[in-house]
């Protein structure tokens, strides 16, 4: 438990030492160091809770069991790889003379509050605690979208803050009648504490709690970026320094699915019906679709990307939403995957947007001539995420188009078709990207590609052979979300 | 059911909601943003003695807390934050022609019939208290949605934002006395900092389009053009 306060501890230093003192040379290194810190925290913790099982702290403030403790470790390693990345980017950002040093200082500051966030939302046992999380990272993001101050970057931020903020005000309305049905059972100082809740979930009034989750599902959905309230993720997404693309891609739109399953374990008790998985079956097919489709008509590359993070995660929804272990199994993995590959995509879209000077796709030209390293990167990342064998996606993917044939063999057909499209929106847009002449006068840049390599070595890996600890930790987080092991 | 036979408590915590009610109401129909400000502070108020009434009713010292954040961010901080905003971009004369008034009132109206009948479900569960004051809240939250939907000024839309939030406050104090301690206060630090964030924003809006209109923030499209 130790492991906990000390992992908010040093996030909650960072933020006050970037914001408190001033202006360092290696205020990078120093993000860098703190992020690997907590990596080392977070794998201490997941050996403990591996060995010893689920952890409830003693005043039951933070519950961490196989389902959040990958997620944590997930959250730390993205955080730190993509700090890597950060530091030279913004560096580079610096030099191009798009930020001051103040503002640098609130980058790192709000990196850090943005981790300390995301943290909170996955340990905490509260489920008020999780809301008041959630609206926290997007406060600590918001002034992150508008840090380069043009008039794209602000209408980007006031969409952001507007939208995900009346939305998740939606998700605080559905906690608040959790709270209502939980405190009939007396005890009302516990009645929003998961653990208890999980517990006696069967008692609770499945009338108010499915009421409840349309507004949970509504709010988190915002922050997960379902269709129709995706509108604020491309602006804030494109809009914003590209590190922070990576982490609110790779990061907050897991954990706010995190936070709808979790929601959803406790109706699912109450409920004894499948209300709660139709819904999310219901969302996650159109946003995937959806998404799919627009890919074709993006211009900017972040754009192009930030459609990709909807659809997929429009299929997680989805697979979660079918239940059963195959599906649960399968979303699990696919959350992983798309981490890793998504975030590892925008680390290379970053250097390559640096490289030609501009985000717009007509005018990225030949990468693999310029600076190999990135072409191929971009290339490789666009075949992982795009579901191509040997890549992990594939294999996600596959577990979830066989639970939904095994379940709902009437879906497999518009799965098979969405996944198309979306292959072929991809890469009419990349291939001219990569390949083709370089325009002249484009040089390459200093770029730091080991995070990427990382990245999408792991990604081959879990598609490959996924390794024994990892698949019995999907198994016992399995065999919490569903019920049913595998 | 009749409200003359409820007791003091009843009757009082009733009214109160209504009138919680109503403010959301006048809101929707002004154009003026001094008095739009005026009326969401005196929401704020109504929120406060709502409080107070209940922690003395209900013996919960910590309603007391919550009443004293609520005077503290929604009656006295945001609005004075605003209208100190409004007054600095000189655009308090400005009169906002709202357009279809009557439509977006009539829609009001029935957002409010629309939230009796989706919490319908919850009727054998509870007083008329709660009932009631869950309604109110949920088309509080509803009608919050429906005045930025209808307003086009920035600072209209905090309003909006922010009534939100007193509705959501309403729901958590009168049908459940309030959250646990923890919660109340992370929601009410949330709520300082996106109001603190509101007011950067404000800054950075006018020195990028030079007005506090959002319409005028159209540059970013799903299909791009």
């Amino acid at each position: 438990m130790i492991a906990v306060y000390l992992l908010l501890f040093l996030s909650v230093a960072g933020i006050a030492f970037f914001a408190l003192t001033g202006h360092h040379k290696d205020i990078g290194k120093l993000n860098t160091y703190i992020n690997a810190m907590n990596l080392a925290i977070t794998v201490w913790l997941a050996t403990t809770v591996y060995q010893h099982g689920t952890i409830l702290s003693e005043s039951k403030a933070f519950l961490i069991d196989s389902f959040n403790v990958y997620l944590i470790v997930l959250t730390a390693f993205v955080g730190f790889t993509t700090s890597l990345f950060s530091a030279p980017y913004m560096a580079h950002e610096i030099e191009l003379g798009k930020l001051t040093e103040g503002r640098l200082k609130l980058y790192y500051s709000m990196y850090q509050g943005f981790m300390l966030a995301m943290y909170l939302v996955l340990t905490t046992n509260n489920m008020g605690i999780m809301w008041v999380a959630m609206e926290g990272a997007t406060l600590a993001t918001v002034l992150l979208v508008s840090l380069y101050r043009t008039p794209e970057s602000i209408e980007a931020a006031w969409k952001y803050f507007i939208l995900c903020g009346v939305g998740i005000a939606q998700a605080l309305f559905g906690t608040i009648l959790l709270y209502y049905a939980a405190e009939k059972l007396g005890n009302p100082e516990n009645a929003l504490l998961w653990s208890v809740l999980h517990e006696e979930a069967a008692q609770l009034n499945p009338d108010i709690l499915k009421i409840s989750f349309v507004f949970l599902l509504i709010g988190y959905g915002t922050k997960i970026g379902l269709v129709p309230l995706h509108n604020w993720l491309p602006d804030a997404h494109s809009e914003g320094p590209t590190p922070m693309s990576a982490v609110l891609s790779g990061l907050l739109l897991n954990d706010a699915l995190y936070a709808v399953v979790r929601n959803k374990m406790l109706v699912d008790g109450a409920t004894q019906s499948h209300i709660a998985g139709y819904l999310m079956m219901g969302f996650g097919l159109v946003s995937f679709l959806v998404a799919a489709l627009f890919l074709h008509r993006q211009k900017d590359i972040k754009r192009l990307f930030s459609y990709s993070s909807i659809e997929h995660m429009g299929l997680m929804t989805f697979a979660f939403g079918i239940g059963g272990s195959l599906a649960t199994f399968a979303a699990l993995l696919h959350m992983t995957v798309h981490s890793l590959v998504k975030s590892a995509i925008f680390v290379t879209v970053g250097h390559a947007a640096q490289i030609a000077g501009t985000q717009k796709m007509a005018q990225i030209r030949g990468l693999i001539r310029t600076q190999p390293k990135v072409g191929w990167g971009l290339l490789i990342g666009t075949v992982a995420i795009a579901g191509f064998p040997p890549f992990g996606v594939f294999t996600s993917e596959f577990l979830v188009l066989l639970a939904t044939m095994r379940e709902y063999p009437w879906l497999t057909p518009l799965l098979l078709l969405g996944i198309g499209i979306a292959f072929s929106g991809l890469f009419r847009h990349i291939q001219p990207m990569v390949y083709g002449e370089k325009p002249e006068g484009q040089l390459p840049i200093k770029a730091n590609l080991i995070p990427v390599m990382v990245h999408l070595g792991f990604a081959l890996w879990l598609g490959l052979a996924i390794p024994h600890f990892l698949s019995d930790w999907f198994s016992q987080a399995t065999l919490l979300i569903s019920g049913s092991a595998l | 059911m009749n409200i003359e036979t409820q007791d003091f408590y009843t009757q009082a915590i009733l009214s109160m909601s209504a009138l919680v009610g109503l403010m959301s109401f006048l809101m929707l129909g002004q154009g003026r943003l001094p008095r739009l400000i005026f009326v969401f502070a005196m929401q704020g108020m109504l929120l406060t003695l709502t409080a107070i009434l209940a922690a003395s009713e209900l013996h919960s010292p910590h309603l007391y807390i919550s009443a004293f954040l609520t005077f503290a961010l929604k009656v006295v901080f945001i609005p004075v934050m605003l209208q100190k905003q409004v007054f600095a971009m000189n655009i308090h004369r400005d009169v906002e022609a709202l357009k279809n008034n009557t439509t977006v009132m009539l829609s009001g109206a029935s957002l409010m019939i629309f939230s009796y009948y989706v919490l319908q479900p919850i009727i054998h569960t509870s007083s008329m208290i709660m009932l009631n004051t869950l309604v109110v809240s949920l088309s509080v939250v509803l009608l919050g949605l429906l005045l930025m939907i209808s307003h086009r000024q920035a600072v209209a839309h905090v309003v909006g934002f922010m009534s939100i939030e007193n509705g959501l406050f309403f729901a958590a104090m009168a049908a459940t006395d309030g959250m646990p301690m923890v919660v109340e206060l992370g929601v009410a630090f949330d709520v300082l900092v996106a109001a603190v964030l509101f007011g950067i924003f404000f800054f950075h809006i006018r020195t990028s389009i030079d007005s506090l209109d959002v319409d005028m923030m159209n540059k970013l499209h799903e299909v791009e053009r």
